[in-house]
């Protein structure tokens, strides 16, 4: 079983949830999807951890060949191809290595070549297979290192947990594209709820189940609880604020393993959460 | 002639084609104004195939600029509101050319 944990907002504990969560099952894999600053392994501290280079192709012209017919510029809906002074230009940090402008070339100018822009870092932290994605900074686009990562989930039968990016754009569909649940972890703010409904609109039009846990609950926030009611998405758990586990995050300690009553928490969460998939 | 110079260089609506020795004038839809991405790039393009040697905006981004300066496109920036304006103060010699160009505002403001 896969299990997507998503926001909108960042900080709301996307990373404690999902860290938690694998760390309370008895085999598990995590994996980092948050690839422009994955924490994950700050917690659970890898071992063995072994690195693959992740590439994306990008177009390169051979002037000689080139006709000038235009083709490729005129095919690239991203706009990565420019036409100056009689050779394209390629802006590589627009192209989406879609290899159109390689394939609608009559004279065979286009020559792809591999840019590497990350990396999938794959270790063991006791029972839990940590597998994250790393991209390379001053890169625009982590999707190539989310795939590869995704790559690596578990088998069917095994919890697979993955720690989206925030906000509600492509790295996030493309993360929770093959998860068969989606927790939602909202954070009772205005802030938090106007991100938060962006993200349930995503996991609603990608038709999956989802289900809610409040992190950092004290008191009430109304707008939450009726948004959450006027769209019948169940609330799992509620975690109140405390200080104990804002100290244990920033010892980069893993709750469930130092705090009975949290372990007892994410037991009976996982437990809800299977409930909830197979329902 | 007495419209604003749009602040968008890439999603700017139409630009004027304005030839300083006829004194004539043409304005061109630009079609990069509805681009999902890439519109400055797409709009560089644009003014490089219209065969305009000088462009006077607002603000223009890096990818723009990289496209204008490889076909030897001076950027200047426009001072004034309107068009007639600019094209007056750069005729006497008074925009400056442009230095600093943004990173680009991809889908936000």
């Amino acid at each position: 079983m896969k299990i997507a944990v998503l926001s909108g907002k960042g900080g709301t504990g996307k990373t404690f949830t999902s860290v938690n969560l694998a760390a309370a099952a008895n085999r598990a894999t995590y994996i980092d999807c948050d690839v422009e600053e994955p924490n994950g392994r700050l917690f659970f501290k890898p071992e063995g951890v072994e690195a693959q280079s992740i590439s994306t192709l990008i177009p390169t012209f051979n002037a000689g060949k080139c006709n000038g017919c235009r083709k490729c510029v005129d095919f690239c809906r991203f706009n990565a191809l420019v036409y100056v002074k009689d050779k394209p230009m390629v802006f590589p940090e627009v192209c989406h290595s879609c290899g159109g402008c390689a394939l609608v070339c009559p004279s065979g100018a286009v020559t792809e070549i591999k840019k590497v822009v990350g990396s999938v870092e794959s270790g063991v932290s006791g029972n839990v297979r940590i597998i994250t994605g790393v991209m390379n900074l001053g890169e625009a686009s982590g999707i190539p290192i989310i795939k590869a990562a995704l790559k690596k989930s578990g088998i069917a039968e095994e919890l697979t947990v993955i720690d989206c990016p925030p906000g509600s754009a492509c790295p996030v569909m493309e993360s929770v594209q093959s998860a068969d649940y989606c927790l939602l972890v909202a954070e009772p703010t205005a802030f938090g709820l106007h991100n938060f409904e962006m993200v349930h609109e995503l996991t609603a039009l990608l038709g999956k189940p989802c289900g809610v846990i409040i992190n950092k609950a004290d008191g009430e926030y109304l707008p939450l609880d009726k948004f959450l009611a006027d769209h019948k998405i169940p609330v799992l758990c509620r975690i109140p604020y405390s200080e104990r586990l804002a100290q244990l995050g920033a010892d980069a300690e893993i709750a469930v393993k130092c705090d009975a009553d949290m372990a007892a928490l994410f037991h009976t969460l996982l437990a809800d959460i299977r409930k909830e998939a197979a329902g | 002639m007495e419209s604003a110079v749009c602040v968008s260089f890439g999603r700017a609506p139409f630009f004027l084609l304005y030839d300083t020795e006829s004194k004539t004038e043409n304005f061109v839809p630009n079609t990069a104004a509805d681009a999902q991405g890439g519109a400055g790039l797409k709009a560089a393009q644009l003014v490089v195939d219209m065969g305009a040697d000088t462009l006077l905006t607002v603000r223009c981004g890096q990818n723009a600029a990289d496209v204008l300066v490889a076909a030897g496109i001076k950027v200047y920036k426009t001072a004034a509101p309107t068009v007639a304006e600019n094209l007056r103060d750069f005729a006497e010699g008074k925009l400056s050319v442009m230095t600093q160009f943004h990173a680009g505002f991809h889908g936000r403001q």
